[in-house]
């Protein structure tokens, strides 16, 4: 592709939300004030030392940041490769990398006197993060999420509840993360005067690909931060898995203009590339939904298809507009995985390094497997654990058992 | 440029009266019954036919268009099949204005230029894409004024006077005010609150105004007529036609009646209303 490249990679989006040609705004008129005024309002925010000050403190003693950097001695050991360390955000309260922007969408919330939280979640975590945070600030929480994942994410409905949430499960469409998303958007839509729509990825229309990006770059700030304390220089490849790509996101995002930083995606292959999949990249094309403009999963006729992965967290057929940009530009590399891969991560890094992955890192677990023996023992991997697999552990332990496929 | 829309709402304005504007889904439960079906539409008293493209994530609809879409999709229509099924009705009916409304995605597929030269060519008037922004409007707004197609706008009761003369900057035809914050078939909107809002956005605009979401019945449609130059009925209509349909949901011989029959009560009601205050 004849794109020319930019100056920096990290200056996106322009004042209209465009990473290039992604982005926008595409948003039903009645909402189009409200993202006006969260976009005012978080530029306030982002200019008040007191903000950033608050959610600091509740970044260390709530949420327990920073989390580890951990080097994996066994799984480097068993590969022969590249040296393989763990950004151990599955250690995060809650279990997984979405409290930290969940924290930070809170707090804008709370400023612009929103008393009503909604969300959407497909495996849960952004639900559990959700509902755990309105839980310590007495807020109303709502949380959508398809009927087919409320069935294989028990744990966590069942944890959502715990806190105080109202868990909807939503019978439209393919009752995934998709049709959870557009639920959301009717609720928002119908409850404009006091609910805060907290979406859990870096897409949706502007300014939510970059605030939420922004809230999640703490994770590649920290391992900037604590590469340079173990090894004194920059990681040579970062990996990460994709569904809307906000762990990866905010990952990337501090190494962007960093050339000699490698990058990984990766996309969930499902049941492979040619059957039922997630890979938004590397088998759909741009169109719009959900707000913006980005690579989309769907027919001739530009009805959206149905996705599928193991993952729940990754089952969406969609990417971040931030991405489509990033792969259309060739900085980031973006692969898949398919579920038997990440299922053969996820018993690998349990049985090595005692650390049970979600099933959605686990598809970054899947492509470090064939990436770091190609590599040389002094090249620094780190792969971005955006979360605990105790909520796959019983769906997991079926698959292992032959009960389910 | 005079579309068929700006030559109702003139001759409208000689009778004195509102506009009845209807909405179904192009290819509900089929592609065949729905040309029936929106012939019918004319042919009982709609003034104004908006045409819904179907598309799998119509986030701003409620259950009953979302399963309509669905069901049209199921029996294989497209945006190519909705424009075939304008050009079908185009045969007998040179004077009803058509309006396509639904989702940016399949047009954005289909081809921004090659859609409005073939929606023009098929006798499609205006267009009303719900997730298009005056803050979108070089995607469609933009090149289909330029194409000789209106494009309506929506107006909600969120949308305050800063930022209406945004809002209908580019638009043309007709003003759809969105009379409730929420999806379409939800709680009804109150008249009252509806004349209110109309004479604010008459403050900014020459254009009618038609106001939707939540008009149900004759009563609700003659009602919101009194305060506005147009009524706008659609989940109702396709709850009608949904009730026809066999177990199967495929068309039975009550179908193109049942719309029909609720076509034209709710056209009288709306002939009923007394003239709208200018």
């Amino acid at each position: 592709m004849n794109i020319a490249k930019p100056n920096s990679y990290r200056s996106g989006p322009d004042e209209r939300g465009h990473f290039g040609i992604f982005g926008g705004r595409f948003v039903a008129e009645t909402l189009m004030p409200l993202i006006l005024d969260l976009e005012k309002a978080y530029t306030a925010a982002k200019a008040d030392p007191a903000f950033q000050a608050e959610m600091n403190g509740y970044l260390k003693n709530y949420v327990g940041r920073p989390s580890p950097l951990y080097f994996a001695e066994r799984l480097t050991e068993h590969l022969g490769g590249a040296k393989i360390y763990l950004k151990r955000e599955e250690l995060n309260h809650t279990g997984s990398h979405k409290v930290n922007n969940v924290l930070g969408q809170i707090m804008l919330a709370r400023r612009m006197g929103k008393k009503r939280i909604i969300a959407e979640t497909g495996a849960g975590q952004h639900g559990v993060a959700t509902a755990t945070l309105c839980a310590r600030f007495g807020l109303e929480c709502v949380v959508y999420m398809g009927a087919v994942d409320v069935e294989r994410q028990q744990p966590n409905v069942i944890r959502m509840e715990m806190l105080g949430a109202t868990v909807v499960p939503v019978q439209s469409g393919t009752r995934t993360l998709k049709d959870a998303m557009n639920e959301a958007l009717r609720d928002w839509v119908t409850n404009v005067h006091n609910t805060f729509y907290c979406i859990g990825t870096v897409a949706g229309p502007h300014p939510y690909p970059t605030l939420v990006r922004d809230f999640q770059s703490i994770i590649g700030n920290e391992t900037r931060t604590q590469m340079q304390e173990v090894e004194g220089r920059l990681p040579d490849s970062l990996v990460a898995c994709i569904g809307g790509g906000s762990n990866a996101m905010g990952l990337f995002h501090p190494f962007l203009d960093d050339s000699t930083v490698e990058i990984f995606g990766v996309e969930a292959a499902g049941h492979g590339l040619t059957q039922l999949h997630a890979a938004s990249i590397a088998g759909g094309r741009p169109g719009v939904l959900h707000g913006n403009r980005t690579y989309l999963l769907m027919d001739a006729d530009g009805q959206i298809q149905d996705a599928h992965s193991i993952s729940a967290g990754l089952d969406y057929p969609g990417i971040g507009p931030e991405h489509s940009w990033l792969h259309e530009i060739g900085r980031v590399n973006y692969l898949s995985a398919t579920d038997d891969e990440a299922l053969a991560a996820f018993q690998l890094l349990s049985k090595l390094e005692g650390i049970i992955p979600a099933l959605e890192p686990a598809h970054a677990i899947a492509k470090v497997m064939e990436l770091a023996p190609k590599r040389p023992k002094d090249h620094l991997m780190v792969v971005n654990l955006s979360g605990r697999g105790d909520k796959d552990v019983p769906q997991v332990g079926d698959i292992l058992k032959g009960k389910t496929k | 440029m005079t579309t068929r829309i700006d030559t109702r709402f003139a001759a409208l304005k000689k009778e004195g009266r509102a506009a009845f504007v209807t909405y179904v889904m192009a290819g509900d439960p089929d592609p065949a019954t729905s040309l029936e079906i929106v012939k019918a539409l004319s042919k009982s008293g709609a003034d104004i036919i908006e045409l819904g493209i179907p598309f799998t994530d119509p986030m701003a609809d409620g259950p009953s268009i979302q399963a309509a879409g669905l069901r049209a999709l199921k029996n294989g229509m497209t945006l190519r099949k909705t424009l075939e099924l304008v050009r079908g009705f185009r045969k007998d009916d040179n004077g009803t204005p058509l309006v396509l409304m639904g989702y940016y995605n399949p047009i954005y597929i289909y081809g921004v230029d090659k859609f409005l030269a073939d929606a023009k060519t098929a006798g499609v008037d205006g267009l009303i894409i719900v997730d298009l922004p005056p803050e979108e409007d070089d995607e469609l707004c933009i090149p289909a004024l330029k194409a000789g197609l209106n494009f309506i706008r929506l107006a909600t009761p969120t949308t305050d006077d800063k930022r209406l003369p945004a809002v209908l900057a580019n638009t043309s035809g007709f003003v759809y005010y969105v009379s409730i914050a929420g999806i379409t078939g939800a709680a009804a909107a109150d008249a009252n609150a509806v004349g209110e809002a109309v004479a604010r956005i008459k403050r900014h605009t020459k254009l009618p105004i038609c106001v939707g979401f939540g008009i149900r019945t004759p009563e609700a449609a003659r009602a919101i007529a009194e305060k506005a130059d147009g009524s706008v009925v659609g989940t109702a209509l396709v709850d009608a036609l949904k009730n026809s349909l066999d177990a199967e949901g495929r068309a039975t011989a009550k179908t193109v009646n049942a719309v029909a029959e609720l076509t034209a009560a709710l056209a009288q009601g709306v002939r009923a209303a007394k003239q709208a205050a200018e």
